[in-house]
């Protein structure tokens, strides 16, 4: 239960490197049944425009997972992870064929107590926020 | 129609006890696109210091699928699901959710409050194993599109 970054080297303002990644409809259909989440809006076009949705959009969940997985990737290790929260601010749209890509950015805001660090995320696509995350990691 | 304010505060029972697997832990691990050996290799969690293997920090999000009907559905909430969003979630850990752990959620609604012309849920779980031990709290915020009281009737 170590993380791999070392709080002594971490220093406020310090930013983290961004990374992409791509959502695409198999990744809701296969999230959908890990999560349990079944709700059409993630699946079928034709409801998603029924109930006024531009088109299909993805789990917020699904979102967040990869935020944590940006948390978890430069933690070291996923344990070091105390508190994760994310704020879904826009949907994201995930268009047949192409899926969708988004970046998800963060910084560290502050050293507290004992090892622990807050980092402060971003996930976007293109232009716009999807969600704003904030983390608090347990650092060696 | 809006939200029934009596709700808040109260609680809900816990869903029925759900076993953590290894195989849902590297199922859902899969479905993120997580390739982290932690979820998926007693050797690696083991050689990171945890006893079996450990799930991702939101894979909790699928017990919110078993204590959070109970709660959401009760019809004298007034929640029509068709017209929900997710507005944010919260996880707080205690220790990581691991393989063969026996847990439930104990959820509880903390506040309904409108904005504009939403309402928003906010509900609370205590994450435990079914002997006791607290793993997480998660929290919750949804948002209940176009349902708040009009100004002129509140």
């Amino acid at each position: 239960m170590t993380a791999k970054v070392r709080f002594a080297d971490v220093s406020v303002g310090e930013e983290l490197k961004p990374w992409r990644y791509r959502v695409t409809r198999e990744d809701l259909v296969a999230y959908a049944g890990a999560s349990g989440d079944q709700n059409p809006i993630h699946q079928d076009e034709a409801f998603a425009k029924q109930v006024g949705l531009p088109d299909v959009i993805s789990h917020g969940m699904l979102t967040m997972a990869k935020i944590g997985q940006y948390v978890t990737d430069w933690a070291g290790d996923p344990a070091a992870v105390v508190r994760l929260k994310a704020r879904f601010t826009q949907m994201v749209i995930v268009p047949k064929d192409t899926g969708n890509e988004v970046t998800v950015a963060g910084k560290v805001t502050s050293k507290g107590d004992g090892t622990r660090v807050v980092l402060e995320l971003a996930a976007a696509v293109g232009d716009v926020n999807v969600g704003a995350a904030e983390a608090e990691v347990e650092l060696a | 129609m809006p939200l029934n304010k009596g709700f808040v505060g109260r609680e809900f029972p816990a869903n029925e006890p759900y076993t953590v697997t290894a195989e849902s832990i590297r199922d859902f691990a899969d479905a993120i696109g997580d390739a982290n050996p932690v979820y998926r290799d007693e050797a690696a969690a083991k050689a990171a210091g945890q006893p079996a293997v450990i799930a991702p920090p939101t894979y909790l999000t699928k017990l919110n699928f078993l204590y959070g009907p109970a709660m959401l559905a009760d019809p004298d909430l007034g929640l029509n699901y068709a017209m929900v969003v997710h507005g944010d979630q919260e996880y707080s850990f205690t220790r990581p959710v691991r393989a063969g752990d026996v847990v439930i959620g104990k959820p509880r609604i903390a506040g309904i409050f409108a904005k504009g012309r939403n309402e928003f849920l906010v509900t609370e779980a205590s994450i435990e194993t079914v002997s006791g031990e607290k793993i997480a709290m998660a929290r919750s915020t949804i948002v209940s599109r176009g349902t708040a009281p009009q100004e002129e009737t509140r």
